[in-house]
């Protein structure tokens, strides 16, 4: 904010939560703003990418079908087969791979140029992810253990008896099966949206330093505020598959913790 | 990116968390989905399928090394049982051989000495015949010259065949009694 005071000209206008508000591209219709091309664009990546690299399914693979089985292999050993179990995990490979590529794909967007927009800066899309392994888990615990059978798995913790019960209860119930649902789309909502705004706020800032604050003293703290944005990009990196992959984690983490056994 | 934010100025009590449109859920849902069922119906079973054909083809691979050397073993074995069996063979052979040729050798040195024997014996008994008839041819001849010689001698024909063969008789008797102690007491004498 000490950028807006410094402006001593043109006022300087900081982003905010306007910005990720794009308006279409072409005519007035919802459908076509840039996020609803990206999330089409990276599900026809994602599956273009699978589909070509497994095609071959040759026993000596090509380096386009090394690739891909890399790729696959993270999901589906490192992921799937480590958290829910070598004997049942194959069921929910498809759904973990999907997930991770997706959210990964829609996650670099952020850092392409030219498209330079994480998707998922869009809470309705993660919403729709996140009630999607709301639905998932929920189901196949229901599935395992009965309906009455998995509120109860879900909600009283074994080994615990007596009064403390109705304290526990409720809580476990709440951090089980209400919270997980925002925390998983609050949380990958949230480090998308701040990175870009972060992103945003030093390349306008150093913009409006360097060419509109209309002082020369000011243009080495833009070139100062642009080299930040740099940092901040690397920083980015990071982030960005950070976040797919704690997505992914925790939902088969969830997923496995429906399916467990009774303690 | 500045006429677009112009454009949306006065909107920064938006709240990020609610989305712009509802229909944002749904569209990420139908896509997401999308994604899953093509990577459920086409990428999985491949991959799946070149995992299952790679490992058969490693174990293939390793049982046939198995059978293989299992086979160069059996081979080796068969090879070498074949091998004892011929120089068994062999030393047979050659051991019947030196026996064979031992009798042979035998055989015929005995066949040797049997005809040197025959030989030996077959001479000796011509020998014995020869001086046989030599002694008969002798004798007669003997007591011809003995008595024409001993005729002349004394003067006396000794026609008479009985007092001729008496006589012949009783010299040859004389010589073949004491020849040698004869002839010494003659040398000696001298």
């Amino acid at each position: 904010m000490s950028l807006v005071r410094l402006a001593s000209g043109e006022s300087f206008t900081p982003p905010g939560p306007a910005d990720f508000r794009l308006p279409p591209v072409f005519g007035d219709s919802v459908f076509f703003t840039k996020p609803y091309f990206l999330l089409v664009l990276a599900a026809l990546l994602v599956v273009w990418f699978f589909v070509a690299t497994s095609r071959p399914s040759a026993v000596v693979p090509s380096r386009l079908q090394f690739a891909g089985e890399a790729a696959y292999n993270f999901v589906r050993n490192s992921i799937a087969r480590d958290v829910i179990g070598s004997h049942e995990f194959m069921k929910y490979v498809p759904y973990l791979v999907a997930l991770f590529f997706f959210i990964l794909v829609n996650n670099y967007f952020a850092l392409i140029p030219f498209i330079q927009y994480p998707t998922f800066s869009q809470t309705g899309f993660v919403y729709g992810l996140a009630l999607l392994t709301w639905v998932v888990y929920n189901g196949v615990g229901i599935r395992r253990h009965g309906f009455v059978g998995y509120w109860k798995h879900q909600s009283v913790p074994p080994g615990v008896k007596g009064p403390i019960l109705g304290l526990i209860v409720p809580l476990e119930f709440m951090s089980n099966i209400l919270v997980r649902p925002f925390t998983l789309s609050v949380r990958l909502f949230a480090n998308m949206f701040a990175g870009h705004l972060l992103l945003l706020l030093f390349a306008l800032g150093g913009e409006y330093l360097i060419l509109e604050a209309g002082n020369a003293v000011y243009i080495p703290m833009g070139v100062l505020s642009l080299l930040m944005g740099l940092i901040v990009s690397g920083l980015e990196m990071l982030v960005l598959g950070i976040q797919a992959y704690v997505f992914t984690l925790l939902t088969a983490l969830y997923i496995s913790g429906a399916l467990a056994e009774e303690h | 990116m500045k006429n677009l934010r112009a454009a949306e100025e006065g909107g920064h009590d938006l709240n990020p968390l609610i989305p712009a449109s509802w229909f944002e859920v749904g569209l990420s849902l139908v896509v997401f989905g999308a994604i899953v069922w093509a990577i459920g119906k086409y990428a999985v079973p491949a991959f799946e399928k070149a995992y299952a054909e790679r490992t058969a083809a490693i174990e293939g691979g390793l049982q046939k090394a198995a059978a293989a050397q299992a086979e160069a073993t059996e081979a080796l074995e068969t090879y070498q049982a074949q091998l004892a069996d011929a120089r068994h063979e062999a030393a047979r052979i050659r051991e019947e051989a030196r026996e064979q040729g031992a009798a042979i050798v035998a055989e015929m040195r005995e066949q040797a000495q049997a005809e040197a024997a025959r030989i030996t014996s077959t001479a000796n008994a011509q020998i014995e015949a020869e001086r046989q008839q030599a002694v008969q041819q002798l004798r007669a001849e003997v007591g011809t010259l003995a008595t024409t010689l001993a005729g002349r001698i004394v003067g006396e024909s000794l026609d008479d065949e009985a007092r001729q063969s008496r006589v012949v008789d009783r010299f040859i008797a004389e010589l073949e009694g004491e020849p040698t102690g004869a002839v010494q007491t003659n040398g000696t004498a001298r």
